[in-house]
């Protein structure tokens, strides 16, 4: 039991979200290299557990599955309480939660509990001569830090998108396990969940994000960001500061050093300057495309292909050449 | 209201930033320092929610070397009131061990909200806040992007990916503020400047909790290579698109 990891697996709508995959894949290594199992603990209201196979499939040997109405949304209270005496009770070496909105809320709550820290948004965690160790991107991704949680259980968040889901299938096995705290009882009251399409890729999840900036002119001009992103298929659209501050895009939509960090497969910067706010946030992209008019826009000095000229131009022939060569595959 | 904000004295992110001798420590040489963006923007909520009440008293409660006492006498030029500076020579990097200092400081306070940015811009955990509410048993909301207070109750928005949560919570409470909360921080006049001066600021030892994570080793991150301008307007796309689909092979 003692070199076992817990994970905590987000849902939404009744599925596991992509970043749980990712972070029972670390898990399994994490416990391969510890020689103990990892078990993923699921949360939703009655039904949730159908999503065991998903997880066994990527290297949870057992599923840990806590129904009740009361966590059809995210329930920090009693999900905390519960987490935190899971891993008492178990004698977890670690649990693992995603670094995103949910596991950057919880993490913290169940180490509170626990007494111990927390190692947040880290892009890998292994073992070394028994010590956990993670990498942890600070001061807006221009350090990275390694470091070393002392402790047991040693808690950890693993940034979305930092690993790609595995294929180490074990047997997922069911438990149920009761909420430690009645879910109605929570202090803080969820009132009211407004998501985006059904259909809508999450930044943190897209493998390709396109992205404007106050080169866009107008708000309506995101149009063009839009449909290259469809062309994509596999796109979401992002935003600079400067066009989030005048209200063109949601607030949630910024990538940068107050907003989003990702790291896409493709990222396309359409109107960017590349002030150094933004490019914190993206500069991990893996292939980084920039169109800009003025040829000295600091974000063409971070970009691999670039295009001077006129985005309302050059936008249309884009979607329609990315259209085209999609239909070819 | 009576709100304690808890701020944190950070590198200037625009730094080139270099890694100290000792290989574990980002060096100091040439950075300059000022308080966390978030931490700004919760500063700045905390003056807007007692303007629009009226009355009530902000604390500003901060973390570090003497040299946060700067940090401090910004805010309290901004408008809060006082300002408390537990002094640790530095600022451990797992948020257990400064969640204990700052839960021991405001234990006992009477602080009707207690409010955190969201995320330090240097260390980047984001861990803190939510820890403090736990170790002081207070209903907690993280990441809000819009907060009202009446009476003894409050509502907020988070984002989470894709959408919004709203929530609502009985006060005293705690909450880390995301931005979008406040549109910009507002700049301490020279009146608040010289007003600050005279604004009471308590110094004492931080009582830290026990470490846990530590950093073992820093390094910078590989730099890009350098990339190329594949031609002007809409006649550079075909190449583009050749570029994408055989060499960066993502399309």
């Amino acid at each position: 039991m003692a070199n076992n990891i817990l994970v905590v697996a987000e849902t939404r709508g009744g599925d596991v979200r992509k970043v749980a995959l990712e972070v029972v894949t670390v898990s399994r290594l994490l416990a391969d290299g510890l020689g103990g199992e990892v078990h993923a603990m699921v949360f939703g209201a009655p039904g949730i557990g159908t999503v065991a196979p998903k997880l066994g499939a990527v290297g949870a040997d057992s599923v840990l599955v806590v129904e009740h109405d009361g966590f059809a949304t995210y329930n920090a209270e009693a999900v905390a309480a519960t987490v935190a005496a899971q891993v008492t009770g178990g004698g977890y070496r670690a649990a693992v939660f995603g670094a995103s909105a949910m596991g950057q809320d919880l993490a913290p709550r169940v180490g509170a509990r626990l007494r111990v820290g927390v190692a947040a948004d880290v892009m890998s965690v292994t073992v070394d001569g028994g010590d956990i160790v993670v990498r942890h991107p600070m001061n807006t991704n221009k350090v990275i830090a390694t470091m070393v949680l002392s402790a047991t259980p040693a808690l950890v968040s693993l940034r979305p998108g930092a690993v790609t889901v595995g294929a180490t299938a074990k047997a997922g096995t069911v438990q149920t396990v009761a909420s430690a705290m009645d879910p109605a009882a929570g202090r803080v009251k969820v009132t009211g969940v407004t998501l985006g399409g059904g259909a809508k890729l999450d930044l943190a999840e897209a493998p390709v994000i396109v992205s404007g900036g106050r080169g866009l002119k107008a708000a309506e001009n995101f149009s063009l960001c839009e449909d290259l992103a469809a062309a994509f298929g596999n796109a979401a659209v992002g935003a600079t500061r400067a066009v989030t501050d005048d209200g063109w895009r949601p607030h949630s939509d910024q990538i940068g050093q107050t907003g989003r960090q990702v790291s896409p497969d493709l990222y396309v910067a359409v109107g960017i300057s590349g002030a150094i706010q933004h490019i914190a946030g993206m500069r991990n992209s893996k292939t980084i495309v920039a169109i800009n008019k003025d040829k000295d826009a600091p974000i063409f000095k971070v970009a691999d292909y670039g295009i001077v000229g006129d985005v309302f131009e050059i936008m249309p022939v884009l979607t329609a050449a990315v259209t085209a060569a999609k239909a070819h595959h | 209201m009576k709100i304690a904000v808890c701020i944190k004295r950070v590198a200037d992110m625009g730094a080139r930033f270099q890694i100290g001798a000792d290989g574990a420590s980002v060096s100091d040489a040439g950075i300059k320092y000022d308080m966390s963006d978030f931490d700004e923007w919760a500063v700045e909520a905390a003056l807007q929610l007692n303007e629009k009440h009226g009355g009530g008293e902000v604390t500003v409660i901060s973390l570090g070397p003497t040299a946060a006492q700067e940090t401090i006498r910004k805010a309290l030029a901004m408008g809060a009131d006082k300002g408390v500076h537990l002094q640790a020579d530095t600022i451990p990097f797992d948020g257990f061990a400064i969640a204990e200092a700052l839960a021991a400081e405001l234990k006992g306070g009477g602080y009707d909200l207690i409010l955190f940015g969201r995320i330090a811009v240097d260390s980047a955990a984001g861990v803190t806040g939510a820890m403090v509410a736990e170790l002081l048993d207070l209903p907690c909301v993280t990441a809000v992007s819009k907060l009202e207070v009446t009476g003894t109750a409050g509502t907020a928005e988070r984002q989470v990916e894709g959408g919004v949560e709203t929530l609502s919570f009985p006060l005293p409470a705690l909450c880390t503020i995301d931005q979008g909360l406040v549109t910009q921080a507002r700049y301490p006049s020279l009146k608040g400047i010289m007003a600050a001066k005279k604004k009471p600021l308590e110094s004492k030892p931080a009582q830290l909790g026990a470490i846990s994570v530590s950093v073992r080793k820093m390094e910078l991150p590989p730099e890009r290579s350098a990339g190329r301008i594949v031609g002007e307007g809409a006649a550079a796309v075909p190449e583009l698109i050749r570029l994408l689909q055989t060499e960066a092979k993502v399309l």
